[in-house]
């Protein structure tokens, strides 16, 4: 008998005969979290991302990459990892290298220029999916175009964020979106620059991840 | 089926030692104060993040709710989580014991010729202490939480399941990193100390060849393993290396991905006092054809190591309901005086004393549950309602009861000793009748000047006890 049955066959020896009715999360956000609108979504979102050390900056659907282009220049980056897969990565790519800003994509597997990521890459733009106003948190779903190590080795994450997509909760966020259905190969939550209070309790920020996080968030037509 | 398990060895303080090493850190006025600050800190960030106590409630409640659906129905879940882990692509190995887990991860190292490994926040690796079992055979296990990254330089073992360096002060990090990080000068700037921790963990994350980390919930409806984290190490460690292997005990299952926000909720707000950690990394497959990093294979080790035998009691399975947030901890008056070393056990305070027999047997751990003035604390925080004080009279009934046989604890009467149970046993005859209560009582106060002056570890610190010379009952004769 492998280990595996011999687990499995105390754990059943063991059951209880019945494991009573399902649990009624659904019940509990219905009566514990109330539905807000969109505008009062992002202002929450704001309030609990900005309490987590992120900078957040209000842009409009035409206008944010000026203010992209402005962050990269109040904190003196010349250099921008981008998503040229995506239509905001690529207009970033485009427009930037205009500015003399240098756009590297991620273009190949990692395997080909780790080195070169991890030393040489001082920040990463990539989109958020969506947001959770409850506790500020960005939702991101890495793919093949915009991949997992864009919003972690970079010392500057800046991230655009469409603030129509912010849910209150996020149990709100899978039950829409139906996530039990299937999950991406990664799915993140985001709450801020990566941060430890291990040496006495002292919040410090930059851990291991980002150091800074920047939310554009784009505030047109929000009711 | 029931083949015996070989009870594993603690390697750097055995048990027994417990006594000793609670009075040594009673006795040392700058660790006590170093926890005190520390769980001061920890109960008012928590009771910050709580200021609806009908919210709190409910949530608990709630909390609970899934916790014991959830284990009642875990064999079927851990099959189901091994079918859809399975089709992701994730490989699922399972372990009955800490050598058996370690052989696992460590054949897996070696499969790949695997030199380093960088390691997230991993209690269960603690439990099976791979770090050793990786270093005999040749592999760097390298700790990559700062917290942990701070003990392993020290030579420890984490004193705390959520801060594992608690019991340091910056001034002792800043000469750790002094005296062991090459080209590095003494100093106590807190944002300085996780700079270099940074830049030399940074170097390790390139290079490694397997990232290991533990699991918070794994769910068996979407194959997904889940995991907690604010510093952004665990990403690291589950994303940057060409391998993943992830370790958890066999009871962190919920059926239901719905079911992981009220936990996770109930989680970072009781640990950290925040209303969420910074990440929440949810992984469900390896690197796909054409996408550009992740691992390009991953693996779940499932442990049981004792587990089943608390599973197999109604009332013991309470324990595996845990979601290990150490607000039990925070919140005990003996934690707080002694640390979490003095426990000598990888999981230490309330929920180390509850779950360490399951994991080394009651031999090794039977005084663990009389170290407790059962003051309520723990079950009054335990955001999955654990009663941890029920379960501590229940194990000092397991512990000190005569063996008999099949015993629901591996261990059971451990720390049964004849003698004290006929004091008792006489104790309790007195007191239920009325005629021999009042003889005792009567030599009592004639006799009692006969009461030696030294009366063991009570008058180390204490006047002896003296019956008095009128027994209350004369009194109030007298007084009519
Ligand atoms: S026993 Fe309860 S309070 Fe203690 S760590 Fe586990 S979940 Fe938290």
């Amino acid at each position: 008998m492998s280990a595996r049955d011999r687990i499995l066959a105390k754990l059943k020896a063991n059951a209880p005969s019945t494991a009573g009715e399902l649990p009624n999360v659904a019940d509990w956000y219905a009566t514990h979290r109330s539905v807000e609108s969109q505008a009062d979504k992002a202002k929450r979102f704001r309030h609990f991302i900005e309490l987590a050390h992120a900078e957040v900056y209000s842009v409009s659907r035409g206008g944010w990459l000026q203010k992209l282009w402005e962050v990269l220049d109040a904190k003196q980056l010349g250099k921008l990892l981008v998503a040229p897969g995506t239509a905001h990565g690529e207009r970033a790519q485009r427009e930037l290298a205009a500015l003399g800003i240098d756009c590297p994509s991620y273009g190949q597997a990692i395997e080909s220029w780790k080195s070169a990521m991890f030393n040489e890459t001082p920040a990463g733009f990539t989109a958020a999916r969506a947001a959770i106003a409850e506790t500020g948190t960005l939702i991101l779903w890495p793919d093949a175009d915009e991949p997992r190590l864009m919003s972690l080795v970079p010392p500057v994450h800046i991230v655009l964020l469409d603030a129509a997509h912010i849910y209150n909760t996020f149990y709100e966020a899978m039950q829409t979106e139906g996530w039990a259905n299937g999950l991406p190969t990664n799915s993140l939550l985001i709450s801020g620059p990566s941060k430890t209070a291990d040496i006495q309790q002292t919040l410090a920020y930059g851990a291991h991840g980002p150091k800074e996080l920047v939310v554009l968030m784009i505030e047109d037509n929000l009711q | 089926m029931n083949a015996p398990q070989t009870p594993h060895a603690l390697h750097f303080m055995p048990s027994e030692g417990f006594r000793a090493r609670s009075k040594a850190v009673v006795e040392n006025p700058f660790l006590r104060q170093s926890f005190r600050g520390a769980m001061d800190f920890l109960m008012s960030k928590r009771a910050a993040q709580f200021p609806d106590a009908e919210e709190l409630e409910s949530l608990r409640t709630l909390g609970e709710r899934i916790r014991q659906y959830n284990l009642a129905k875990l064999p079927d879940l851990l099959v189901q989580l091994e079918t859809n882990l399975t089709r992701n692509g994730i490989q699922v190995h399972w372990a009955e014991t800490p050598d058996e887990a370690n052989a696992i991860i460590l054949g897996i190292c070696q499969k790949h010729s695997a030199k380093l490994m960088v390691k997230g926040k991993s209690m269960v690796s603690e439990e099976i202490e791979l770090n050793h079992a990786a270093e005999a055979a040749g592999i760097g296990a390298l700790e990559s939480d700062m917290g942990e990254y701070i003990v392993q330089l020290a030579h420890e073992k984490p004193s705390h399941i959520i801060m594992p360096a608690i019991h340091k002060t910056k001034q002792e990090i800043a000469q750790l990193f002094a005296d062991n990080v090459p080209g590095v000068d003494y100093t106590d700037n807190v944002d300085a100390l996780i700079q270099i921790g940074r830049n030399v963990l940074r170097q390790k994350f390139l290079e490694a060849d397997i990232g290991l980390s533990g699991v918070n919930f794994a769910v068996a409806e979407t194959g997904t393993l889940c995991l907690v984290e604010n510093e952004g190490n665990g990403r690291m460690c589950t994303t940057a290396p060409p391998v993943h292997i992830a370790i958890t005990g066999i009871e962190k299952i919920v059926e239901k991905l719905e079911h992981v926000p009220p936990l996770l909720s109930l989680l970072t707000r009781s640990a950290t006092g925040q209303n969420i950690s910074t990440y929440f990394n949810m992984i469900s497959s390896p690197r796909k054809p054409g996408e550009k990093d992740g691992p390009g294979e991953v693996h779940l080790v499932l442990l049981d190591n004792g587990r089943s035998q608390a599973y197999a009691d109604e009332q013991l399975r309470k324990t595996l309901q845990c979601i290990r947030c150490g607000a039990c901890m925070n919140h005990c008056p003996v934690y707080t005086r002694i640390g979490g070393h003095a426990y000598g056990t990888t999981y230490p305070g309330p929920i180390g004393k509850i779950i360490s027999p399951h994991m080394l047997g009651l031999e090794a751990t039977a005084t663990m549950a009389t170290a407790s003035s059962l003051c309520g604390a723990c079950g009054e925080v335990c955001p999955v309602k654990i009663p941890i004080p029920e379960l501590l009279m229940r194990l000092r009934e397991e512990s000190f009861s005569e063996p008999h046989a099949n015993p629901a604890m591996r261990g059971q009467g451990a720390g049964y000793s004849r003698l004290m149970t006929s004091i008792w046993r006489g104790w309790a005859a007195v007191y239920r009748s009325p005629a021999l209560y009042g003889a005792v009582t009567w030599l009592g106060s004639r006799f009692g000047w006969l009461m030696p002056s030294k009366q063991g570890a009570w008058t180390s610190v204490r006047v002896p006890l003296k019956p008095a010379p009128k027994r209350l009952r004369d009194m109030l004769r007298e007084r009519g």
